[in-house]
């Protein structure tokens, strides 16, 4: 199976060089091909599985059960400025 | 060349629940950045999410509010995108089966009637957090206070076809989200936001390519980028050009919008089911629970006041804005049985207006619907004139008296006493003799002059019943 390994490793923010782009694309189209021998399957009338366990969602209430706890979370942020997370400017 | 618009709309409606969508952190708006986080609204590894029921119930309610179907099992996926206020790198949403799907809403047209505009699907998602960028140089701050705070994103299919058609379609999904009690709805602060896919086509052909404007926080800007949007795609059409399908960031400043995002970063949001929840199952039950307890609608409302109390549908419509209004007006109407549209008069010609000029809300107005009742008990009794009440009402806005108080310190007793009237209606005569003659002479009109004259005289409060009655009788001499 061909896939665009280019565009998906820019779609997941991964940097190839071209030749790992040529390494990982026959690699990916195996598993991918491996993968659709699925659809060798009649599956016709089977409800589509949305979820390994056949478990219903629990439900939370709706109470507030966290507190202020930013100084211990902003501990392992790289740059934090009066309580804000700070990132390389993100607008275009 | 004539050419029909064709608008669909998405509007994303924060829950007001009072914990967010998948953590028991608080929503509560404005606090201290980021001190309403935690590891799962913050996206760290290893988190689950939990889904807050309450949230689910307001989704379903809305959705039985604009005739809809409950899907009893629905699904949450991933939407994956990468931008530094969505801290997991996707965001919860629900692609292949929402909670809410085929519902419609009836807005009112132009010409009288009503038009219905299809709603696709009510799906439940969260919030991203946000970002700032102004006055920093090179860098962004974010603030993830917002982060999983849930969202009812409602899409209506493509059904309108001018910028007031949406409008009307989002003034009447905000006034039900209002009455429904689902969210705070308030624009300014993101409650309700809007996204608007506008596209341009000649009647009888297929759809043109769509535009999708975002950003539109007022209906005035959802008007004007609409307007704006409509006539660019127009004009690049009749020259020869083509729409693209793109997103387009609307500026309110300059009234013009530009392209957001550039082409090779087109949507690609690989949806895929989330792992870490498993299908939403409610019973037909709970459904037909929730609906039970589902309040009276605007709609509902407006008929019942018009049938109940006599109203025109004006101001049925007037005073069915909010609920906190419609109930303003029924503890009016409770302690001022006898006449439910002096009540409606009073209430939307006189004090709401006062109020706006106030800058205030009926929910804070100064004058309570009891002080209010019984100023128009004075006017029933005749005590005084509506012109008189209005006077009364200035006074009881900038002081805690009550009407009667007011009549008694200033003096506004309607005079009732023929006695008294005859002898003003006599010092009047006595000061208008040419008048007077005229009148005698056949001058029917004079009357009107009598009438202001004699008003003037008693300082407005004269019974104007009784002064026209006694002066049909004095002039005739």
């Amino acid at each position: 199976m061909d896939i665009d390994v280019k565009k998906v490793a820019m779609l997941a923010r991964i940097r190839l060089t071209d030749s790992e782009a040529d390494e990982l694309g026959p690699q990916l189209g195996g598993i991918l091909g491996y993968i659709e021998k699925l659809s060798e399957v009649n599956t016709e009338g089977v409800a589509p599985t949305a979820h390994p366990h056949d478990a219903a969602m629990p439900l939370r209430a709706n109470v507030v059960t966290n507190s202020n706890r930013r100084d211990a979370l902003q501990a392992i942020a790289p740059r934090v400025e009066s309580g804000l997370y700070v990132v390389p400017k993100v607008i275009e | 060349m004539s050419w029909e618009v064709v608008i669909g709309l998405e509007v994303h409606v924060q829950i007001n629940t009072a914990t967010k969508a998948f953590c028991g952190c608080s929503t509560e708006f404005g606090s201290e950045p980021n001190t309403q986080t935690c590891p799962v609204c913050l996206g760290m590894p290893g988190q689950l999410p939990v889904l807050n029921g309450e949230a689910a119930e307001k989704t379903i309610l809305t959705g039985l509010a604009i005739n809809a179907d409950i899907n009893l099992e629905s699904k949450f996926d991933r939407k994956n995108y990468f931008y530094p206020d969505l801290p997991k790198g996707y965001q919860i949403s629900q692609f292949a089966v929402p909670l809410v799907e085929n519902g419609y809403l009836d807005i009112p047209v132009k010409d009288g009637g009503e038009k219905r505009i299809g709603i696709t699907r009510i799906h439940m998602e969260e919030d991203a957090g946000k970002s700032m960028h102004e006055g920093l140089d090179g860098v962004s701050h974010i603030d993830l206070n917002r982060s999983g705070v849930p969202l009812m994103e409602i899409v209506s299919e493509p059904d309108m076809r001018s910028a007031d058609e949406a409008i009307a379609y989002l003034k009447q999904l905000h006034q039900l989200i209002v009455f429904l009690d689902v969210s705070g709805a308030n624009m300014e602060m993101g409650q309700f936001r809007c996204d608007a896919n506008v596209s341009v086509h000649q009647p009888g052909t297929p759809f043109g390519t769509r535009a999708e404007l975002k950003n539109l926080n007022s209906f005035r800007f959802i008007k004007q980028a609409i307007e704006y949007e409509v006539n660019r795609q127009i004009e690049l059409i009749e020259d020869g050009g083509e729409v693209v399908q793109e997103t387009r960031l609307f500026d309110s400043a300059k009234g013009e919008s530009r392209p957001m995002r550039s082409k090779e970063e087109a949507h690609d949001y690989r949806y895929f089911p989330e792992p870490d929840l498993p299908p939403l199952r409610v019973t037909q039950q709970q459904v037909d629970a929730i609906r039970d307890g589902m309040p009276e609608l605007p709609g509902q409302l407006r008929h019942r006041f018009e049938t109940e109390y006599g109203l025109s549908s004006y101001d049925a419509d007037v005073l069915t804005q909010t609920r906190a209004l419609a109930d303003w007006y029924e503890s009016l109407v409770a302690a001022h049985p006898a006449d439910p549209k002096r009540c409606a008069n009073w209430l939307a010609n006189e004090l709401l207006g006062r109020l706006k000029e106030l800058g205030k809300e009926i929910e804070h107005s100064p004058v309570s619907a009891q002080r209010l009742a019984g100023m128009l008990d004075r006017i029933a009794d005749n005590t005084i004139s509506g012109k008189i009440a209005k006077d009364v009402l200035d006074a009881m806005l900038e002081s805690d008296d009550d009407a009667d108080a007011i009549i008694e310190a200033k003096g506004l007793k309607q005079v009732s006493d023929s006695g008294a009237i005859d002898a003003i209606i006599e010092a009047v005569m006595a000061a208008n003799p040419d008048q007077l003659a005229g009148y005698r002479a056949g001058k029917d009109k004079l009357m009107g002059f009598f009438v202001g004259q004699v008003m003037k005289a008693s300082k407005g409060q004269a019974n104007p019943a009784m002064v026209n009655q006694r002066l049909q009788v004095l002039l005739k001499g």
